[in-house]
């Protein structure tokens, strides 16, 4: 098996698209491995599937509407009181704007 | 083995649920019996995350009074069953074994777990798993390991470990498992146990925390094809909540058992996958297709294939998925987080201390499959190839009813075993895959036991909603077989508890 590993600078864009901070030994080890397992995937070439309609749903279904009804949902303190930070009636984040603090 | 007069706790779901409609046991006693079988071997295993004592305790009380006044009782009443740390409780903490989610208490029930209450069910507490249910050996878990009750070195698989350890030990009669790629086979063969996986959309997810959202099912876990199908039918059947529910009344999917299944054609899997299996698997599960056979099924020889395929195709579609799922947890709305500078940097703070060594590596390689050069190459090829293992059973099925295979290739596995090879780890799924990619339904039972001890077992696939079919074979099976489920050291007369 090809042991292929991915370069240090697709690893960290890669992390970047998953926002996910990654020390620099997991950066390395992840390199080889991801390396290694997306050389097995590569064994996937041998088949030519070009032709082949892809599934994205196992059991054929339609896309099931439901009626257009108001329903009971919680009140908005049931949703705060899992948040790590809550005020005024909402989630508290940090700063996402630059400018006024 | 000698057979023994059986202790309460080696009941089944079946046997528990009418003796307590029929008055000889109470729920409360039945309830503080494996509460107490808890508290001595749990403390070996650690298959729970979270005991509810006194809401078990609550839940067995109510039954015992409504049985006193005469009301009529639900299908499960009283019976003690365990429940995956990956579904939504409102009473108890729902963590998915991440330190990402400790202390998370969701203000909802999962609708399994509604239909558990619903169906009188004593919901004892919540189970180890390997974090966010990724993993085969339930080591991945953010509070330390389960350990398999037939050997405490061992793994009891994964990624429900927990609810099958507990299962196996008599801890619980029965538990809720979730299964994307044999996370409820593979450890119900791993510990002596039968596990369902439905056919997908049987059993809404609604309050399933998301993995692989095209693959994942809940399924149960107990020690007979007729008590994992008693469970099936309380939690199987429409709900709204969920997008993909098969719109399709209810079934007692237990109907055909004790039925014969002569005449049932069994196809049996040849190829490369069965010679690369244990020596010790491959003859059990030529001794259970002759079983099959002895009890009159028809055997047919079937190929699947791009069976072979499926570990590549998996590998890249669930964590493709994850990748996405698990983007909501940045540490905002729930869980925790880890302030560090502006918003970007706490999300991927939060992320880097939240997850796990292979979560964060699922995330990755999903989102590298799923990013932009390499969709086409890697995450649309992959469900191509999944077409064709779909068109594979198509085929297959046109010659028999359930197709019959190991369930893994190996017995259980030391823990930590293959900590550090990752893609070794997840050529042992070969056998567990190709139905879920599928959507089918497949039951895991017990075929044999290794010389050293450990069990085996057989996987039974079957077509789109052909589960009652495969809980008849399986049960069927299961009574010629009289595999011992108990495991050593668990003795039957020895406990006060």
């Amino acid at each position: 098996m090809a042991q292929t590993k991915i370069p240090r600078d697709q690893v960290e864009h890669v992390a970047k698209l998953a926002s996910l901070m990654l020390a620099d030994d997991e950066a390395d080890r992840l390199g080889h491995e991801l390396g290694e397992i997306l050389a097995y995937m590569a064994s996937l070439d041998e088949l030519d599937v070009a032709a082949v309609e892809p599934t994205f749903h196992s059991i054929p279904m339609g896309a099931p509407l439901r009626a257009d009804e108001v329903i009971a949902c919680f009140p908005r303190e049931t949703y705060l009181k899992s948040a790590p930070k809550s005020e005024a009636g909402g989630f508290a984040v940090p700063k996402v704007l630059e400018g006024e603090g | 083995m000698p057979s023994m007069p059986a202790e309460v706790h080696d009941l089944g779901v079946t046997e528990m649920a009418a003796g307590i409609a029929d008055g000889s046991l109470s729920a409360r006693a039945l309830v503080d019996h494996h509460l107490a079988r808890i508290e001595t071997h749990d403390a070996h295993l650690h298959g729970f995350l979270h005991v509810d004592v006194a809401g078990a305790r609550a839940q067995a009380d109510r039954i015992d009074r409504a049985r006193a006044a005469g009301k009529p009782l639900a299908p499960l009443a009283g019976v003690p069953i365990a429940v995956k740390d990956n579904m939504c409780t409102r009473t108890m903490p729902t963590t998915c074994a991440s330190r990402m989610l400790a202390g998370y208490q969701p203000p909802y029930d999962a609708h399994v777990v509604e239909c558990l209450a619903a169906a009188g069910a004593v919901i004892l507490g919540k189970t180890n798993l390997d974090e966010f249910a990724m993993g085969s050996s339930t080591d991945n878990s953010a509070f330390g390991p389960t350990h398999n009750p037939w050997d405490l070195t061992r793994s009891p698989g994964g990624s429900s470990g927990g609810s099958a350890s507990s299962v196996a030990a008599r801890l619980s009669a029965a538990a809720l498992g979730s299964d994307t790629g044999g996370s409820v086979r593979q450890p119900a063969a791993f510990c002596g146990l039968t596990a369902i996986k439905p056919t997908y959309g049987r059993v809404s997810r609604y309050g399933l925390v998301a993995f692989a959202s095209s693959l994942d099912q809940v399924g149960p876990i107990a020690r007979s094809a007729r008590d994992a199908g008693r469970v099936l039918s309380a939690i199987a059947g429409y709900d709204r909540r969920d997008a993909t529910s098969i719109d399709r009344p209810g079934e007692d999917f237990t109907a055909s058992c004790g039925e014969a299944i002569r005449g049932v054609r069994v196809g049996v899997l040849a190829g490369a996958a069965l010679e690369q299996c244990d020596p010790e698997m491959q003859a059990s599960f030529k001794a259970g297709v002759q079983r099959l056979q002895d009890l009159g099924c028809q055997l047919v020889d079937v190929k699947l294939p791009h069976m072979g395929h499926g570990i590549a195709v998996y590998y890249l579609v669930a964590p493709a998925e994850a990748s996405s799922n698990l983007a909501r947890f940045d540490g905002m709305r729930y869980g925790m987080r880890k302030p560090s500078g502006d918003l970007r940097q706490t999300y991927a703070q939060t992320r880097a201390d939240g997850f796990g060594t292979e979560v964060k590596r699922r995330i990755m390689l999903g989102t590298y499959a799923l990013s932009s050069g390499y969709y086409d190459a890697f995450y649309l090829k992959a469900q191509r190839v999944r077409t064709l293992i779909r068109n594979d059973y198509e085929a297959a099925f046109a010659k028999c009813d359930v197709i019959a295979s190991p369930t893994t290739p190996r017995p259980a596995f030391e823990i930590g075993a293959m900590h550090d090879d990752p893609l070794a780890m997840y050529l042992e799924d070969i056998f567990v895959l190709p139905p879920s990619l599928a959507g089918l339904p497949a039951v895991a039972t017990p075929c044999g036991i290794t010389r050293s001890g450990l069990p085996l077992g057989m996987q039974l696939t079957g077509s789109a909603l052909s589960e009652a079919k495969l809980v008849q074979v399986a049960d069927a099976f299961e009574r010629d077989l009289a595999f011992d489920s108990l495991p050593p050291g668990l003795g039957r007369a020895s406990e006060g508890a």
